[in-house]
């Protein structure tokens, strides 16, 4: 579409990042960094109970504490319409509570809220809350999706008679046929524990409530969508309405979501006529921000004895807590889009079945349904491969879709954009020397020491979204997936790119100037990107689903496109000649052949802005606008090795080593996608062999602070090889694809693969992740037939057989270390 | 997460210390490096209404070596514990405490006062048979590491005390080993082991002491295990089958990562581990 | 009412002399009372490290200090190391190197990071990991903080760091 080729001076460069030097020197400025003047601090008073009537609230303490603004419970709220979820799949019926900021009645979930408390003074109204005295009457409690799913069970939500939310389907060919034809069949059971996405910074808002109008600091992934949903619940006008995403300490998904609080601190904020800030604590982010995964597959997938898979099938039980948040019942829809992996497999099911129980909420986090599906395929290759006695590898390169074939349909019918499958795994063993390894394993196990191998051979679905597939008469949400840009050169060439996108961490500020600079012949410092801020910019989606630069840096780079173009324009006009004489080489808009006969942008923008000397019609200034709406989804790929040494005495993992090799596309900057992999890469590590979010069968939340969710430190994982393979993606002018997600879509099977392999010796065929040590020392148990005691971590499993402790008993100090 | 009020002191004397101590009666409670006690107020799972802080009382920090031992004072720092590579196991178990910021807090005497069974260093006094010095109104007692650890959280360190010193016996010429294990570089022990062994001129053991860190209510010896090995061989088997009778005894609590089973099972293997290094 | 207790600290060469509640944290001091909001908060039980400052000299974990146990000392944070026109060696390796993303586990990072190579000039790898064992990023996986630390600690001897 564009007649301006980009000179290709910037995009590839691995060029250090824009946003750096205010966070190096502790300048960034994050929403709990602002003190307003008038301020008042909220503070949320959180159920102690999982399932409760709420037998009466007594503030009158809490109220008379000095500084106390206000106490409000949920009869006090009056906002038109609770909280949102975006999920309407045309045919399908799904059970959706109503979900208001605070409980109505009763408290379904520990850290639900309950009441929230307002004061000038950030610790008063911490000790004005412990005088809000609920009592409550206790229900019974369910925490296991499966027993919740039980006809008999207990029921999270009265008026629906089942916890049972929907049940959603995607497939293709035919699974009788598959089976028939299959020589062998394997089925496991796959259990993807829940989790936490855990940024570092937690949530916080600050609300602002004046002249009728609305300004909502607030840490979040897509502001432009926070501004709609808060027009509706305040029934205002959303150009009343200012939501500005600062610099956001990383979101992993869990910054989607809209969430009460943001509410209740604008309301309180209407209510009281002063500005309102809350800040989460850690302990709350763990019990009251949306968890991912918690997801139980049952797999099943047959192949013939040459190792040609004849079909797949997944039966996906999904724990989605009391409460949906944004897109919690769709989560699992995500694993049904890439149920095929890597593979050309003729006959695919995929069906979700959600269920309701005294948990949080999960939703989107980093993956996003398509750890889940990388999993429970990669790990099913490998049982598969064990099976047919065949190298996991082979039979990994028959079933391939070969490159030739795409873009290539799978039997679900969605399109994979391009790929090379095979090609990814031939560069990543160029790194590994698998006939070493495996002599040196066998060696090892000699003396009776276990190292594994395991690979992961992955793709994913990105770049969300093609609003006719995904939108409300396609795939069924509610909204449109396209993104917005503005490009806007000054008169004096320096350049503003307004984005729609809202990163926290990706360093869009950088890329998104690189893409601009080749095209418009200057420097990316000549670039300033602005976004976060619905004020300025057009309305935007924001930053998930590995979506910002397939879709948000192809709307710039459009939006760039018309610019350059009317550059050219306007220097052809200005130099005499014409417009498809024209080039932009060595930073100048000049005559073909004649580099001395040219213009730099500063000297374009300036014709642009006094216009004297404009072609016939044309209107002044430079700027364009663009909303670009992909075609179709984006599919990064690659493959993946982890090597394990298990301490089969203790059952203690060490990762010796991880290589990656990804393709995301052509790199507009390598460092930012090598940090990307790495930190995705550890996301999926701390699944895998460190995290858990774990509720007791009482429902209460036994991992609720730091020292319980261990997320690893750089002391626990190893340093990483990578390297890349580029296959353009035909779907954008850029040809990239998304790499945010990529490394945690691809980490978990690798290594619990590398486990597998290293203790198959020993017996140990399949294992479910986390691998903590003492899971990992069962199974080696289970496999020698001695009797082991249950995982005091599954769900229903009872961890102290002396009942002298309380759920998370261990060292009473939160924090290691002596000294009173 | 923030502490409930308090009022607070830093008092320039011992003297001036215990005084106040005694005004802020049974709420009242002793601040060094704060790092076991602060967290907790944080979450507000302890609320005293008095903190005195020691930190300007002189005289409490510093590691000497005198009289065939050391005596460290109470306030050293984990920090300073591990940079004294001469203190042997004592430097390498302040080590593996938590992270550099905790260590650069965090006190033995603090850790010992506190009496939690998880932390590092109880059963590495225990194993040493080492003592502290407590201060109260009626002046200075020694306590013998056997008789300091009496229930969980609970030391004889009692109202209106101050640990203020701790003594260690050199042990020149003991090997030693160290087993920590737990599931993050800065998580507490689900199990730790030590094991202190002196060898005979025969290669025998003469002597072994092994201590067991979060196997119990209390910090703990695995005496069963020293008991099979003293006097006798020192070679893999003898550690092996000594080692088997660690847990011998223990009621460990069980938690999230490790169930009282498997706990007593890492003390075997742990126990060894240390052993085969200590033997060295 | 707990009565205010008067202190006196020096925090990145500026002495600051006032009333403060005994139970404020020093990371509240810093952020709040002094608006040096470089210094971050990410959890409530001491793990996480965003809020790690030198004191005296060392790195602590100032959501596990107090205020009041402050007096008389020298606090320097992320803020005092270095300036945008003038950045420390550990800010500029953490730059060069990619060693951010959201940029807020970052100034704690640095903190613990400057402590150590203050301490041990040359550290190993598996120093480098163990050093900041205190420090809790989501974002970068650490493979870019260590190679920052690293390259941060051989700048002067001239060596290559290979990562």
């Amino acid at each position: 579409m564009t007649a301006v080729e980009a000179n290709g001076k910037w995009v590839g460069q691995a060029l250090r990042r824009k946003e750096d030097p205010r966070m190096i020197t502790g300048r960034g400025n994050y929403v709990d960094d602002m003190i307003v003047s008038g301020m008042l601090y909220m503070h949320v008073v959180r159920s102690s109970e999982a399932h409760a009537k709420i037998v009466s609230i007594d503030a009158t303490g809490a109220r008379e504490h000095p500084g106390v603004y206000g106490v409000f419970t949920a009869e006090d709220l009056d906002i038109a319409s609770g909280l949102p979820m975006a999920w309407v799949p045309p045919g399908v019926e799904i059970k959706t509570p109503e979900h208001w900021p605070l409980a109505k009645g009763e408290v379904k979930y520990v850290g639900q809220g309950v009441a929230i408390v307002l004061g000038s003074d950030k610790y008063g109204v911490v000790d004005a809350a412990e005088e809000v005295l609920v009592e409550y009457d206790p229900l019974p409690v369910v925490v296991d999706p499966e027993k919740a799913l039980a006809d008999d069970s207990i029921l999270v939500h009265e008026e629906f008679g089942t916890n049972k939310t929907h049940e959603w389907s995607i497939g293709g060919g035919d699974m009788d046929a598959a089976w028939q034809e299959a020589d062998v069949i394997v089925e496991r059971r796959i259990v993807n524990h829940r989790t936490a996405g855990s940024p570092i910074e937690p949530r916080v808002c600050l609300a602002d409530f004046r002249g009728g109008s609305l300004t909502l600091h607030l840490t979040s992934q897509n502001p432009h969508l926070i501004r709609l949903f808060m027009a509706g619940e305040f029934e205002m006008s959303e150009d009343r309405i200012r939501v500005i995403a600062p610099d956001v300490g990383g979101g992993f998904g869990v910054k989607i979501s809209h969430y009460p609080e943001e509410i209740l601190a604008a309301w309180s904020s209407k209510q009281l006529g002063r500005p309102v800030k809350w800040t989460e604590t850690r302990s709350e982010n763990l019990s009251s921000t949306i968890h991912g995964r918690d997801q139980i597959d049952y797999v099943k997938v047959g192949a013939k004895r040459d190792g040609t898979i004849t079909g797949l099938e997944c039966k996906a039980i999904a724990d989605f807590g009391a409460f949906y948040t944004l897109l919690t019942p769709f989560i699992p829809a995500f694993t049904g889009f890439v149920i095929s992996g890597c593979y050309k497999i003729p006959n695919l099911s995929f069906t979700a079945i959600g269920a309701f129980t005294n948990k949080m909420a999960t939703d989107a986090t980093r993956g996003a349904g398509r750890p889940e599906a990388t999993h429970l395929i990669e790990v099913m290759i490998d049982q598969l491969a064990a099976e047919l006695d065949m190298d996991p590898l082979e039979l990994r390169r028959k079933n391939f879709i070969p490159k030739e074939d795409f873009p290539a349909e799978v039997a679900i019918g969605i399109v994979y954009d391009s790929g090379d499958y095979h090609g990814s795994l031939d560069k990543l063993l160029t790194h590994v020397d698998l006939d070493a390894f495996r002599s040196e394993q066998a060696e090892l196990r000699n003396q009776g020491k276990y190292r594994g191998i395991g690979f992961s051979t992955w793709m994913e679905i990105c770049g969300l979204a093609p609003s006719r597939v995904v939108g409300p008469s396609g795939v069924g949400l509610q909204a449109g997936f396209y993104e917005s840009s503005i490009v806007r050169v000054h008169a004096s060439g320096g350049v503003t790119v307004y984005t729609g996108t809202a990163p926290h961490g990706q360093g869009l500020d950088t890329s998104f100037a690189q893409i601009v600079a080749d095209r418009l012949g200057i420097t990316p410092d000549q670039v300033d990107v602005q976004h976060g801020d619905t004020g300025t910019g057009p309305f935007g989606l924001g930053t998930y689903g590995s979506r910002s630069l397939a879709v948000g840096g192809e709307s710039i780079a459009r939006s760039t496109a018309k610019v350059a173009e009317k550059a050219m324009k306007i220097a052809a006009h200005q130099l005499e000649a014409a417009p498809e004489d024209m080039e932009l080489a060595d930073g100048k808009f000049s005559v073909k052949g004649s580099p001395d006969k040219g213009m730099t942008l500063a000297e374009v923008a300036g014709g642009a802005y006094i216009p004297e000397n404009l072609p016939e019609g044309m209107e002044p200034g430079l700027e364009e606008t663009t909303f670009y709406d992909p075609e179709n989804f984006v599919f990064p790929f690659g493959a993946h090795a982890c090597i394990v040494d298990v301490d089969a005495e203790t059952g203690k993992i060490d990762i010796s080593r991880y290589v990656c090799v990804d393709d995301c596309g052509p790199a507009i900057n390598p460092k930012l996608i090598d940090g990307q992999i790495h930190g995705g890469v550890v996301h999926g590590i701390g699944q895998a062999l460190y995290e858990r979010i774990h509720y007791d069968d009482e429902g209460q939340l036994v991992t609720g602070t730091f020292v319980d969710y261990a997320l690893p430190s750089a002391a626990d994982v190893p340093s990483f090889e990578t390297d890349r393979t580029e296959t353009p993606s035909p779907v954008n002018s850029l040809g990239v694809k998304g790499v945010g997600e990529a490394g945690t879509i691809a980490a978990t099977p690798a290594i619990v693969n590398a486990v597998i392999d290293a203790l198959r010796p020993l017996g140990v065929t399949y294992i479910d992740m986390p691998l903590s040590p003492q899971n990992v020392w069962a199974k080696i148990q289970e496999a020698k037939g001695s009797a082991v005691p249950p995982d005091p971590g599954k769900q229903g499993g009872s961890f102290d057989e002396h009942g002298s402790g309380s759920a998370g008993s261990g060292p009473t100090s939160p924090s290691e270390g002596g000294g009173l | 997460m923030i502490p409930a009020e308090f009022d607070y002191v830093a008092p320039e004397t011992l003297d001036e210390a215990l005084a106040a101590l005694k005004d802020g009666g049974e709420d009242a409670k002793l601040l060094a490096g704060g790092h076991s006690l602060l967290p907790l107020m944080k979450l507000r799972l302890a609320a005293p209404t008095l903190l005195v802080d020691l930190r300007r009382v002189p005289g409490l920090s510093g590691i000497a070596r005198s009289n065939g031992g050391w005596t460290i004072g109470a306030m050293t720092t984990h920090t300073a514990m591990e940079s004294e590579s001469d203190l042997g196991l004592m430097s390498a178990v302040a080590h593996t405490i938590a992270d550099p910021q905790v260590r650069n807090r965090g006190t033995i005497g603090g850790s010992l006062a506190h009496g939690d069974p998880a932390s590092d260093q109880l059963a590495i006094l225990l194993a040493y048979e080492g003592s502290v010095v407590i201060r109260g109104e009626s002046g200075e007692r020694e306590v013998a590491a056997a008789d300091l650890f009496e229930d969980y959280l609970t030391t004889a360190v009692g109202e209106g005390e101050v640990l203020t010193e701790t003594r260690w016996p050199a042990l020149d010429g003991y090997g030693w080993g160290y087993e920590k294990f737990n599931r993050r570089k800065e998580d507490w022990s689900m199990v730790a082991v030590s094991a202190l062994v002196k060898k005979a001129g025969d290669g025998s053991c003469e002597d072994v002491r092994i201590g067991l860190t979060h196997m119990g209510n209390v910090p703990l010896r695995a005496t069963a295990a020293e008991q099979a090995l003293r006097g006798g061989p020192l070679d893999a088997a003898s550690i092996a089958a000594a080692a088997e009778q660690a847990a011998e005894g223990t009621e460990p609590p069980g938690d999230l990562n490790a169930s009282p089973d498997y706990k007593r099972h890492l003390a075997r293997v742990l126990c060894r581990r240390a052993l085969e290094e200590a033997a060295k | 009412m707990a009565s205010r207790v008067p202190i006196t600290v020096t925090v990145n060469g500026q002495r600051h002399v006032g009333d403060v509640e005994p139970r404020q944290l020093l990371v509240h001091f810093l952020r709040e009372s002094l608006g040096l909001t470089g210094t971050h908060v990410g959890c409530d039980t001491s793990n996480c490290g965003a809020c790690t400052v030198h004191l005296d000299g060392d790195a602590v974990k100032s959501c596990t200090v107090l205020a009041v146990q402050a007096d008389g000392a020298n606090v320097t944070t992320i803020e005092g190391i270095g300036s945008e026109s003038d950045l420390h060696p550990m800010q500029e390796a953490f730059w060069e190197h990619h060693g951010l993303q959201c940029g807020y586990c970052t100034p704690g990072m640095i903190m613990a990071a400057a402590d150590l190579i203050a301490k041990n000039p040359d550290p190993s790898e598996t120093e480098v990991r163990e050093a900041l064992a205190g420090n809790l990023c989501r974002c970068t996986g650490y493979h870019n903080i260590v190679k920052a630390v690293l390259s941060a600690a051989k700048a002067t001897s001239g060596q290559e760091v290979t990562l």
